[in-house]
């Protein structure tokens, strides 16, 4: 399994997830939706998971795939709450959309 | 397993007391209200006393978790702060539906936050920050029916999703360039490469993210409005605090040879943050966001003293965030207790709230004055050892716009306290019964802002077991 990981070089793996984890923060800064903007939270922490895996093959120790599975854990946790409060949200103003949101504004 | 037991001590504790929570809440008695806060409370004062024995130094579960007397000593500090927290939000509670889940999701924060400060592996590290924060965006909802609330819960579930996702991606990074998760370890790997500069600023950006230092502050004062009074004074001591804490001993311990890149860049952050929190400060209107941007202001004096890069600077912010748990806590009682009798939140609303209230009166003015930093309150030593130790750097510049914050800072503070004493209002807020307990909570976040700074005992102290660290 090991050579088949690392039979693509380091650097592949850091610039796909770097470029991974840029959509996703253009996306939470830029996308009006509420639910895209928890897809794209969920695709930089994802990007986050393959850089831990590729790394923790090249440095020959399981630390960063233990790690990967507690990301997983609490990214659903996150999930889970941001979606219940998005449901509170729509019922008060019947629209995912959040430019709504600007109730509280300076 | 004897040592387990031991030096886990106060995370024992507080899953016991969640545990508590949870049967009463699943069990088929009713309880009323009252008892369940007095019941709450008395189970915190234990809390916060058994925090005071059976302290020991150890490392366990495979150098993941560690202990030492400065540890115990800021989970104290946050025990009292939420302790009295608890004690404020009294009145709040009383005629709230879900009194248990209130105290199951603050004390998992808590929780959250001890494992953080405690961490000693970055894995660990992460699943602290998130078991503090994920709760939290639910406590922001508490007012189910007010849509500020539910506004104010999704923007810091998405804030702290974003902020914690830059941290993973520095973690990440500074895991591929050194190999390992283990702190120790990590400093002893560090080579000052691009690679590994780059994760310090991802990591930087998600603490600055937490702490809400400037350029990733737009979150605070919109969550700080729209939440309860008593979740935004969680947020603004307790998950502030506690984050500070352990951005210090990061920086001191783990990314000490790298120094002098994360100095600079702390100065920078201190100064946009001291300078946008104060202005942005002057021009508000409603109490809470007015106290929203003045945290903002001392998370810029916090980061001065953190530049030092010392002993002292360890020494000054713990011995601040102990001051400003006090002076930001009493401040925030007051708001608490007239928000959830009167709903009245602008400052406008508090012209002429002496001539009705001299109790509530004096305690905000004397911890405003400790948060502008007025002499003979604590907030002035607290402020006056953090410019100490960033005057190390020999950066004068940096020091006189840290005074000249102060003097500005001083303006909103002192219109707040202009409107309670001396302006007259036709409609000033009614005299307001305080309950017993949130009268307690005063009198010891005011008692608690003139003893510490006056007694020179408690900063040796601090300053003794910050050895080193």
């Amino acid at each position: 399994m090991e050579n088949t990981l690392q039979s693509v070089p380091q650097n592949w793996y850091l610039l796909l997830s770097s470029f991974l984890f840029c959509i996703g923060v253009m996306g939470v800064l830029f996308r009006r939706n509420a639910i895209i903007i928890l897809m794209c939270v969920e695709l930089m922490l994802n990007s986050v998971n393959l850089l831990l895996v590729s790394y923790s093959s090249y440095a020959g120790n399981n630390d960063g795939q233990v790690f990967v599975f507690f990301i997983m854990v609490v990214a659903a946790a996150e999930v889970a709450v941001g979606l219940a409060l998005l449901v509170s949200i729509f019922r008060n103003i019947a629209s995912t959309d959040i430019d709504v949101l600007s109730k509280l504004k300076w | 397993m004897n040592e387990i037991l031991i030096l886990m001590k106060s995370e024992w504790v507080l899953l016991l007391i969640i545990i508590i929570f949870l049967f009463i809440k699943v069990g088929s008695t009713e309880w009323k209200n009252e008892n369940l806060l007095y019941l709450a409370n008395i189970l915190l004062l234990i809390n916060f006393i058994l925090g005071f024995v059976l302290n020991t130094d150890g490392i366990i579960f495979d150098e993941m978790f560690k202990t030492n007397s400065l540890i115990c000593l800021e989970k104290n500090i946050l025990n009292l702060g939420t302790l009295l927290i608890s004690l404020q939000s009294y009145h709040w509670l009383k005629n709230h539906k879900h009194v248990a889940e209130f105290y199951m999701l603050l004390l998992s924060t808590l929780l959250g936050m001890f494992f953080m400060i405690s961490s000693n592996n970055l894995l660990m590290f992460y699943l602290g920050l998130e078991l503090s924060t994920i709760p939290l965006a639910a406590l922001a909802n508490f007012d189910l029916h007010k849509r500020q609330s539910s506004e104010a819960a999704f923007k810091l579930i998405i804030s702290s999703a974003l902020s914690s996702g830059l941290l993973l991606f520095g973690i990440s990074l500074l895991y591929g360039t050194s190999g390992t998760l283990n702190l120790s370890e990590i400093s002893q790997h560090l080579n000052g490469s691009n690679l590994q500069l780059f994760a310090f600023i991802l990591l930087l950006a998600g603490f600055a993210f937490k702490i809400s230092a400037v350029p990733f502050h737009l979150w605070t004062a919109d969550v700080y409005e729209g939440s309860p009074v008593a979740v935004t004074s969680y947020l603004s001591v307790i998950s502030k605090g506690a984050v500070l804490f352990v951005f210090v001993s990061v920086l001191y311990t783990v990314f000490k040879s790298l120094g002098i890149a994360w100095q600079n860049m702390l100065i920078l952050l201190s100064v946009l943050t001291m300078i946008i929190g104060n202005l942005f400060a002057i021009r508000q209107n409603n109490i809470k966001r007015l106290l929203a941007y003045s945290s903002i202001a001392q998370v810029g004096f916090i980061l001065a003293g953190i530049s030092g890069c010392s002993q002292l600077g360890t020494t000054s912010v713990i011995y601040f965030i102990l001051i400003y748990v006090f002076s930001n806590l009493g401040a925030f009682g007051v708001v608490s207790i007239i928000s959830s009798t009167t709903g009245k939140e602008t400052i406008s609303d508090y012209k002429g709230l002496y001539k009705s209230n001299p109790f509530l009166s004096w305690t905000i003015t004397i911890a405003l004055f400790s948060l502008a930093g007025i002499p003979p309150t604590a907030g002035f030593f607290g402020k006056f050892f953090l410019i100490m130790s960033a005057a190390q750097n020999g950066n004068y510049l940096f020091i006189s716009i840290a005074a000249l914050n102060m003097v500005i800072s001083l303006y909103y503070y002192l219109i707040l306290v202009k409107a309670i004493f001396m302006d007259k209002n036709e409609q000033a807020i009614e005299k307001i019964h305080v309950p017993i307990l949130p009268k307690i909570a005063m009198l010891i976040c005011t008692a608690g802002i003139i003893i510490v700074g006056l007694y020179g005992e408690i900063y040796e102290y601090i300053f003794k077991l910050s050895f080193g660290y």
